[in-house]
């Protein structure tokens, strides 16, 4: 791995005494790039937030103040971001719409790695027939307005939390699939492929011990721009009512609720969506800095 | 040409199947009927209700009417708007959605491409960051998020702008809709236009123009701009899905009176009909712009055979 004029010098003296493997200098260079480090330390917030929802406020998330009903934020009450049409504390509810999009996000980005992954290395690895049979079916999928297919899913299946993972995982893999088969047929012809297959490995062993790991760079960078993706499909659907129900809540239905009432209580769009649009961009910084950590060339 | 734009069209016709046929079938599978609401039907009745849309016959024969019925244009009764079919509704969101998502198209592509190309040419430098800053946040900001914003600014705080309502369509009930529709395609359009600009601008043919000693403007309108365009070109296609998608939400805001509209109102109130006429449609619609996004790239770059 040859480093980027500039950014080696520091580290030169040390690279001549203990070698580096590709994880470490790219480590380095993300902790390097500011807006990568800041948006790591941002997410980091907002997923403990996230995670300790409960300790953090007084309110229970479905607790209905009737004498509350769309306060504005008042610390004497608790209600730092104010309360919603029922009276429910924002705060938490923001918190806990933090929670179903974080794990959407991550969840469906899982189910879209696992298919995507396994997609790929196995039509880049066998090539000929068979990859041609399985892209021909991505470019066709390609085509089809899958935000659409959701939705049509959503309507006859229920708006079930399990089935928006799958269902998102299950449209968003196809990119996926497409980078991991470039990686793989820049691969697949090298020499360890052809000692592993001389030793008599089988093909679905290479793919998963041989071929996989070596794309893991292009796959983690892909799977950090995935997430910000899924979660803005979840809020899109939650946002038309067709996504989370109550009385769960994601950001995309709270913006929904306080789109409704911008005019009377501005703080029921202005809080989740701070939120929601905060860790979009601190994904994305991530995902960039991620690309530009371990693909030096491509900057 | 012709022969391409004819095998194009042919080869469309197996997808727009396979999203028929999967819609149908998904709909059939799915637990819940339409009708399950009113169950203190007699059951008379209800038999006659279930004839009365087909949905006492075998399944296979239900497909096949569904298909026969698309290619005479056909998309079936609206379940939810009980005086119409599902065609009057699309036909008559039509305009609306038109109007809106090709005005936001525009827009996007002469302010993406203007934005790119001006920082392009003051790479690295402070006007340069501005712009990109940006166009990111344009990204990171979804539309549904950017739509209400831009209302309680413009329209609750400023009083500049209708807040929602189509108007009858009048022009002051437009711009908000049609800004925030373009407003994340602006933002994608700009950074893809800035990318190939400067790598365009580094080019040796570039250096030719310069070196022939033609006008920096002449260089830079004619010479960079057209190469840098083709990247942009080929985006248009998933750009106009991004619209199509983004009008759903953008008309709900608004209340425009267009197809989004209805196929939102449909997928809530589980009028598979309509739902499912919508989803064929906006795929017509998508493998249609993406042949004319096609044509017009092979029309810019000559490298591309159609043959």
């Amino acid at each position: 791995m040859i480093g980027v004029p500039g950014t080696g010098d520091a580290l030169a003296g040390a690279a001549e005494i203990e070698g580096r493997s590709l994880w470490q200098d790219a480590l380095a260079r993300l902790l390097r790039n500011r807006a990568a480090v800041v948006s790591m330390i941002v997410l980091g917030i907002v997923g403990t937030l996230a995670i300790l929802a409960p300790l953090l406020s007084p309110h229970p998330f479905d607790e209905i103040y009737w004498d509350r009903i769309q306060a504005p934020p008042d610390f004497a009450n608790a209600h730092w971001f104010g309360t919603d049409g029922n009276g429910r504390d924002m705060f938490v509810r923001t918190l806990y719409g933090a929670r179903i999009s974080l794990m959407v996000g991550l969840l469906a980005t899982g189910v879209s790695l696992l298919i995507g992954v396994s997609w790929g290395a196995t039509a880049g690895y066998f090539g000929g027939r068979v990859d041609n049979f399985m892209m021909r079916f991505v470019d066709i999928m390609y085509s089809l307005p899958f935000m659409f297919f959701v939705i049509l899913l959503m309507v006859m299946f229920g708006r079930h939390i399990w089935l928006i993972f799958i269902a998102l995982g299950a449209v968003e893999w196809l990119t996926m699939a497409r980078i991991v088969r470039g990686q793989t047929l820049s691969i697949r012809r090298r020499e360890f492929i052809e000692a592993a297959h001389a030793s008599g490995i089988g093909s679905f062993k290479i793919i998963f011990r041989h071929v996989i790991p070596n794309v893991l760079g292009p796959v983690i960078v892909y799977m950090t721009l995935t997430v910000p993706q899924v979660i803005l499909t979840e809020s899109f659907l939650s946002f038309l009512g067709l996504g989370v129900q109550e009385p769960l809540t994601s950001w995309g239905v709270l913006i929904s609720e306080g789109a409704r009432v911008i005019e009377t209580a501005p703080w029921m769009l202005v809080f989740p969506a701070t939120f929601l649009a905060v860790t979009l961009f601190c994904f994305n910084f991530l995902g960039d800095g991620l690309r530009d950590a371990l693909d030096p060339k491509d900057r | 040409m012709f022969r391409y734009v004819f095998r194009r069209l042919i080869s469309a016709v197996p997808t727009l199947l396979i999203i028929v046929t999967i819609a149908f079938f998904m709909m059939r599978v799915a637990p819940g009927g339409p009708f399950d609401q009113e169950r203190n039907l007699p059951p008379e009745i209800e038999a006659n209700v279930l004839k009365a849309y087909g949905l006492d016959k075998p399944l296979v024969e239900q497909y096949l009417d569904y298909v026969g019925g698309l290619l005479r244009g056909d998309f079936g009764p609206s379940f939810e708007f009980r005086d119409f079919t599902v065609r009057d509704l699309i036909f008559g969101g039509f305009p609306a959605s038109l109007q809106i998502g090709s005005m936001a198209l525009l827009l996007a592509i002469v302010f993406g491409v203007g934005f790119g190309a001006f920082a392009a040419l003051r790479q690295n430098s402070r006007a340069d960051y501005a712009v990109m800053t940006l166009a990111m946040t344009g990204i990171a900001i979804p539309n549904f998020v950017m739509a209400p914003v831009l209302t309680l600014v413009l329209g609750v705080y400023l009083s500049l702008l209708p807040v929602a309502g189509w108007g009858d369509g009048a022009w002051v009930n437009k711009i908000l809709p049609v800004v925030a529709l373009a407003l994340p395609q602006v933002a994608y359009i700009s950074r893809l236009t800035r990318g190939s600009m400067v790598e365009v601008l580094n080019s040796n043919y570039i250096r030719t123009a310069r070196a022939k000693g033609l006008r920096e403007s002449i260089v830079v309108n004619r010479h960079a701009l057209k190469g840098a365009l083709l990247p942009v070109v080929s985006y248009l296609g998933p750009a106009a899905a991004a619209v199509v998608t983004g009008s759903v939400v953008i008309e709900t805001i608004f209340e425009v009176p267009g197809i989004g509209r209805y196929f939102v109102l449909g997928a809530l109130n589980r009028d598979y009909p309509l739902v499912m006429g919508t989803v064929i449609f906006y795929a017509m619609l998508i493998i249609a712009l993406n042949l004319v996004v096609d044509l017009i790239y092979a029309w810019l770059d000559p490298k591309v055979r159609l043959e």
